[in-house]
């Protein structure tokens, strides 16, 4: 090892690291390659223009950031609640939390039929009272991808608001401020960083998701098919049309994880 | 406006604070005790953080927390201001939005809170930090920002919890100056949590000494110093400290001048000298000590393998011996001796 580098604190890894870790690389590395030597990219964008397509890529933008908007609205407070409030239950309701995280998305799209329904629990009652039929609509794909993205944002805020040195929101209350403002003036801001990356977190859950959506919206072209679905769909009747959606989806979250990688991606 | 609190609270088993403590307007009270006496407990409870188990918290006329008849006013209704240890700042507002803060909480009047808030600033030599980010402050800076931010909200009642304790040596004399600058300024009570004697000393009209969640003696410093009623106390308080003045290693205090080692510093400073460096004789002793000089044991008082003596004019300090000493020089109330102290082992320090 040069001194150069000793003084700068970097060891030589065991070669075996090296090797291995070279391994996990390629690993990743590969799918984007095949992916980028199939593409038609003369024809790229003709086929990106087509309707299926652009529906597909409209749904999946609204229902994604329909997840992430209905996630921060009602898992920023079950997260305080998870975090802050001791109560009997309290593991029971976290572990109901973590189930969309470990079940099977098609289990979870099932499930919610049978809850949500024409036919289900609650569905039924709610059909006939208004008419209102949730799945196979554009309702059906914004609960069926929430449902299975939202454990992403009450999982990390909850860990950040663990984190959070309560002393900072008694401060703030001898202040004269009332729970509200020491949330919204104190809390939010030392959270922010972490909110931010689960809302990242449940977007790209959100704009992945497959099972769930399938079993709970369907996949009607130009009503319910995601991008994901529409990748599916075009595997089996065009497959230059899967490579350019792929190819787009691809471009999407890279979009993304640069954007946001001041914020989350470099290690603290 | 004047604190008068009952405190008790149960902390597991193992620990109680129990506790009476009483400020007056325009009076400085230190809760004066070692880390886990139960000081950030009795903090926690006058600033509605921590109800009471048992006792009575009242601010002037307001009941705060009284458990027997189920009153418990939170901590954003009771208008203590409260400068907390590390300061608690919000390290991502400015330090204006940060003094602003509980005017601002409060629903007051935008223009009216920055005028305020502006004045605050001025005050405290702060306007050209105005738009930092508190978390880039010094420490003496913070503690500036922290004590405004307690006073804007025109307290009934000051709670400082360890506002030295974040500072290094070299700031601590200066900020103590403006910190007890602050405290004269401020009308209501103040109370002052401390495990440093001369903080306490410095800073309090009144010491209330606490251990192991008891208050364990009440008095000025001088009670404290020269009369320490646990062995705790006398080590703890036990150093004596003296206000005095300097001019080429010679410090008056009083009617008395005590040669000092220190022959640069000059104008007003503290003087310490640890009771065990006091040497006791019967008669004039001899040899090279400095300071010499005649007084008479007015108390003596026996603390296991040690003796404390408190002398009297023109000097009164502690002075701390062995059994054996008291023994050999048959030392008693009313006693007449020599003390000598060596100038070296006289601390001075800019006061």
């Amino acid at each position: 090892m040069s001194r150069e580098k000793a003084r700068h604190g970097r060891s030589r890894p065991p070669i075996a690291f090296v090797v291995l870790a070279a391994i996990a690389v390629v690993f990743f590395l590969l799918p984007l390659i095949g992916l980028l030597a199939r593409t038609p990219w003369s024809d790229l964008v003709s086929l990106l223009a087509s309707e299926v397509v652009a529906d597909a890529l409209v749904l999946s933008a609204i229902a994604s950031f329909a997840a992430v908007t209905i996630s921060t609205v009602v898992g920023v407070p079950l997260a305080w609640v998870l975090a802050r409030v001791d109560f009997r239950g309290r593991a029971l309701v976290r572990g109901l939390v973590l189930l969309p995280l470990v079940l099977p998305p098609v289990v979870g799209g099932a499930a919610l039929l049978f809850a949500l329904g024409r036919r289900g629990v609650v569905g039924e009652p709610l059909y006939e009272a208004t008419g209102l039929v949730l799945p196979f609509s554009i309702w059906g794909v914004v609960i069926a991808v929430t449902f299975v993205s939202m454990p992403f944002l009450v999982l990390t805020v909850e860990g950040a608001l663990r984190n959070v040195d309560v002393r900072f929101e008694g401060a703030a209350g001898s202040l004269g401020a009332g729970g509200w403002t020491v949330f919204r003036r104190v809390t939010l801001p030392m959270i922010g960083p972490s909110l931010a990356a689960g809302m990242v977190l449940t977007w790209a859950r959100a704009i992945g998701e497959f099972g769930a959506t399938v079993t709970f919206a369907g996949n009607l072209a130009g009503e319910t098919q995601t991008l994901p679905l529409a990748v599916f769909v075009a595997l089996e009747t065009n497959r230059d049309t899967a490579t350019a959606l792929s190819l787009l989806m691809v471009a999407i979250s890279l979009t993304v994880l640069v954007l946001l990688r001041d914020r989350w991606l470099r290690p603290q | 406006m004047t604190l008068n609190a009952s405190i008790t609270v149960k902390r597991g088993d193992e620990f109680t604070l129990e506790t009476s403590i009483r400020v007056e307007e325009g009076k400085t009270v230190a809760l004066l005790g070692p880390n886990g006496a139960g000081k950030s407990t009795a903090v926690a409870a006058l600033a509605g953080l921590l109800p009471i188990d048992q006792g009575r918290i009242v601010l002037g006329d307001r009941v705060l927390d009284d458990p027997d008849v189920g009153v418990f006013v939170p901590p954003d209704e009771r208008g203590i201001g409260v400068v907390f240890q590390d300061y608690l700042l919000f390290g991502h507002l400015t330090v204006a939005e940060n003094v602003a803060f509980g005017l601002r909480s409060q629903k007051k009047e935008r223009d009216a809170a920055d005028v305020k808030t502006s004045a605050w600033l001025e005050r405290l030599g702060l306007s050209q930090l105005a738009n930092s980010k508190a978390r880039d402050l010094s420490g003496g800076q913070a503690q500036k920002v922290a004590v405004a931010r307690a006073l804007i909200i025109d307290p009934g009642l000051l709670l400082l919890d360890e506002p030295m304790a974040a500072l290094d040596a070299t700031t601590r004399v200066e900020v103590r100056r403006d910190l007890a600058d602050h405290l004269s300024r401020f009308a209501g009570p103040r109370l002052l949590i401390t495990h440093d004697p001369t903080e306490a000393f410095l800073l309090a009209d009144e010491i209330n000494v606490i251990e192991n969640g008891r208050i364990t003696q009440v008095g000025s410093a001088d009670d404290v110093r020269l009369r320490p009623r646990t062995r705790y106390v006398a080590d703890l308080a036990g150093s004596n400290l003296l206000t005095g003045t300097a001019l080429s290693g010679a410090v008056t205090v009083g009617t008395h001048i005590l040669q000092v080692g220190d022959t640069a510093i000059g104008g007003s400073v503290l003087a310490t000298i640890h009771p065990r460096a006091i040497s006791v004789h019967r008669r004039h002793p001899e040899g090279s000590p400095r300071n010499v000089w005649k007084t008479a044991i007015v108390r003596i008082e026996h603390f296991g393998d040690r003796v404390r003596l408190q002398t009297g004019d023109p000097l009164p300090l502690a002075v701390e011996v062995t059994p054996a000493a008291v023994d050999a020089l048959g030392l008693k109330h009313e006693s007449e001796i020599w003390l000598s102290v060596k100038a070296t082992e006289i601390g001075v320090e800019p006061g």
